[in-house]
């Protein structure tokens, strides 16, 4: 039970959405003009990406008069909280949203059309293609590349020496990947405290981030080009579920794999107990000085390599008043200045494709190597991503759990409650 | 014989206190006026965000741009969708099994507190602090305390010998609903102690008294005595108890998110995900109206049936 009625909250919303919302065009085109100065844009960001953003923000209010005040807001909470600023047309200047959210936020006229802006960026053929294909709708732009985050495999070098694998020799299929973790698991795992591997096993974002690069490595697709029919109950994913489905099985999985509902599934590499699994490539800059660990491209059951481009994009919003203002600010994350001495320096993935090779990435190997997935790696596009894929209460979550841990043979069953969600 | 009373002149200092104006000599104008500042507020926080739900129920609302009319589309689709239907199940069940066991030990705890004996201060207070943590907060704790990574309550089980191994308190439906549960009695316990023991406590002495002078045992006077002079008290938590239940959110929402597939998603749940996961702001208000209605519909006959047994 509880004294303070969600009914309540709910009916507050509502009237905040009501109240405020008025007959409007939606998003407009606007042609480029000199951006105001002295002006102070606003900007939401999740926290999944706070430090890259804090890090762009922090350093384009040092070298330009026009400021950004940048809000982050609990990566649980920012869809919601987007839905109800855009209700109450209460945006902020400008926001950052997940990459895979972006068509039904550009599909709903959150975002202000910016062709024209971005035909005289210099560079715009240089753009992360995933993210701007995303920020695409009818043949106009709507969003820039603002952070990227790629799907790739860590495994630890101590524990593969100690378990007596070459600690330079990562896996280069998903098969090796699953021999090199029983093997962790069955070497080291005794007492209960290093497992081979772990994956959000209650997760739908994460299964999608982990899991779906196998899949394009085995040249499969998880949907239509359109997003709305799945391809999630027949191989190449169905033979992925399998090899995840032994390993959680077989114990070589961390125990509470199955519970791990996403927010910590991240944590327990850092700590030195787990010997290879999938993880986010913006997380190798906030790993343990001291901790050696190779990075490998995702890789299909017998080959291949891809990853799940995700991350960021940014864009105005429909209803902001400064919006010359606002895209200086986004041109400026995208510039070489912003790319090179703010993202590349900070080990993080750059949104430009002719800058990967620029003086800091080259550096480190593994960023190179992260780097070069850019191009490789897919984002899906579905309308209905979040709410079909995201969405703990969402269809792809319990066909996920039933190929892993339950009865795999409902898969065509729960598939056809993914189409429906995609086709709503 | 007759006695005439002389008109005080005018500009006298009876005359000098102004008359109330005629608008405010009424009774009735004076009760309005009264009631006017409540009035206010519950017609800006309720009554009008009502009519806006259920205005915006009739439409389909987009985030940004104008709403178009689809009456009755928000409504006829609630059949349609499957979470909604589940979750009606599982709320009525959630509400059955927390009524029934936040009123037992509601009542077993403010029996034991209810009267003055050295320490009882002390059990009084400990019995309701829980219900100072927010509720949110408190779920969180549950969600931080049971967890099999880095919680205390496994490692603390398995030194005591209890268990082998982390048991899996949000791993299967019926785990997370009982984990559930034990985070709700935590948190509310306390305060629904704290009614019954008002209840309690306005109990006459005497009549307790003149029941243990005629021979009544501890039995009696408790199934004579107490629990009938208690019913308008039990009355107020039930009616309390079954409305929250059925708005049950942040318990799930927090600490079992739902899951494990959706065998936790509650009536408001599906609300919050139509309007804010799939931004159907109409869908999600008919929903809204829909609780509304059977809630108000149960509370009537909820408070039916109790004024009938009195």
């Amino acid at each position: 039970m509880t004294p303070r009625s969600p009914r309540r909250r709910l009916a507050g919303v509502a009237l905040f959405a009501l109240a405020a919302v008025t007959a409007c065009g939606g998003a407009e085109q606007q042609t480029a003009r000199p951006a105001e100065q002295g002006v102070t844009i606003t900007m939401w960001t999740r926290a999944a990406t706070q430090a890259q953003s804090e890090r762009l923000v922090a350093a384009y209010n040092k070298s330009h008069k026009n400021q950004v005040k940048l809000t982050v807001i609990p990566t649980d909470n920012y869809q919601p909280r987007i839905a109800a600023a855009a209700g109450a047309r209460q945006l902020p200047d400008v926001f950052a949203a997940d990459v895979i959210f972006v068509p039904n936020y550009t599909s709903q006229g959150l975002f202000l059309d910016v062709t024209d802006r971005v035909a005289a960026l210099p560079f715009k053929d240089s753009l992360a293609p995933s993210h701007m294909k995303l920020g695409t709708r009818d043949g106009r732009f709507y969003t820039l590349p603002h952070t990227l985050d790629l799907s790739v495999w860590f495994w630890n070098k101590d524990l593969y020496e100690k378990a007596g694998l070459d600690p330079e020799k990562g896996p280069t299929t998903l098969k090796e990947f699953a021999e090199q973790a029983t093997t962790v698991d069955e070497k080291l795992g005794k007492d209960g405290k290093v497992h081979g591997t772990f994956f959000g096993g209650n997760c739908g974002g994460c299964y999608v981030f982990t899991f779906w690069p196998s899949v394009w490595a085995a040249g499969g697709q998880v949907m239509n080009p359109e997003g709305t029919a799945s391809f999630n109950d027949r191989a190449p994913m169905t033979d992925v579920f399998k090899v995840y489905r032994d390993l959680y099985a077989k114990g070589v999985t961390g125990p509470t794999a199955k519970e791990e509902q996403g927010p910590t599934w991240t944590g327990f590499f850092p700590k030195g107990e787990i010997g290879v699994m999938p993880m986010p490539s913006t997380t190798l800059g906030s790993m343990p000085k001291d901790m050696k660990i190779g990075v490998a491209p995702i890789a299909g059951p017998d080959g291949g390599e891809s990853t799940f481009v995700g991350g960021d994009s940014i864009g105005i919003s429909a209803t902001s008043e400064h919006a010359d203002a606002a895209w200086e600010f986004l041109a400026w994350t995208v510039s070489d200045e912003a790319q090179v001495e703010v993202m590349a320096k900070n080990k993080d993935v750059l949104a430009r494709t002719d800058l990967a090779g620029n003086k800091y990435s080259s550096e480190d190997p593994r960023v190179v190597l992260i780097n070069s997935l850019v191009a490789k790696g897919q984002t899906p596009y579905a309308p209905r991503f979040g709410e079909t894929f995201n969405d703990p209460q969402g269809p792809w979550l319990r066909l996920a759990r039933e190929a892993v841990f339950g009865d795999a043979g409902k898969l065509p069953q729960r598939n056809a409650e993914i189409d429906k969600s995609l086709q709503q | 014989m007759s006695i005439t009373l002389d008109r005080p002149p005018r500009g006298t200092a009876h005359q000098s206190a102004p008359s109330p104006p005629p608008w405010w000599r009424g009774r009735k104008a004076q009760g309005w006026a009264y009631a006017a500042p409540t009035a206010l507020i519950v017609g800006v926080l309720f009554v009008v965000p009502l009519i806006l739900v259920v205005w915006m129920s009739l439409h389909r609302w987009p985030l940004l741009g104008p709403a178009t009319f689809n009456a009755p589309d928000n409504y006829t689709k609630i059949a349609d969708n499957p979470l909604f239907l589940d979750a009606v199940v599982f709320t009525l069940k959630y509400t059955v099994i927390i009524t029934v066991l936040l009123s037992a030990v509601a009542l077993g705890l403010a029996l034991l507190v209810q009267e003055r004996r050295p320490g009882v201060g002390f059990f009084r207070t400990a019995f309701f602090l829980p219900g100072a943590v927010g509720f949110a907060a408190a779920a969180l704790l549950f969600y931080g305390m049971l967890n099999n990574e880095f919680g205390p309550i496994d490692p603390l089980l398995q030194s005591l010998g209890i268990t082998d191994e982390p048991v899996k308190w949000i791993g299967t439906p019926d785990a997370a609903l009982f984990s559930t549960i034990a985070l709700v009695l935590w948190r509310f316990a306390g305060f629904n102690m704290l009614i019954l023991l008002t209840g309690l406590q306005a109990i006459p002495v005497e009549v307790y008294e003149a029941a243990r002078s005629d021979g009544a045992n501890r039995w009696q006077i408790f199934t004579k005595i107490t629990m009938p002079l208690l019913r308008p008290t039990i009355a107020l938590m039930l009616i309390l108890s079954v409305t929250g239940s059925l708005l049950a959110f942040d318990q799930f929402f927090i600490f079992t998110n739902g899951g494990p597939d959706n065998s936790t998603v509650s009536m408001v749940m599906v609300v919050y995900r139509e309007a804010f996961f799939r931004f159907d702001l109409g869908g999600a208000a008919a929903i809204s109206v829909v609780l509304l209605v059977a809630l108000v519909a149960l509370n009537v006959l909820q408070m039916r049936v109790l004024r009938r047994s009195r």
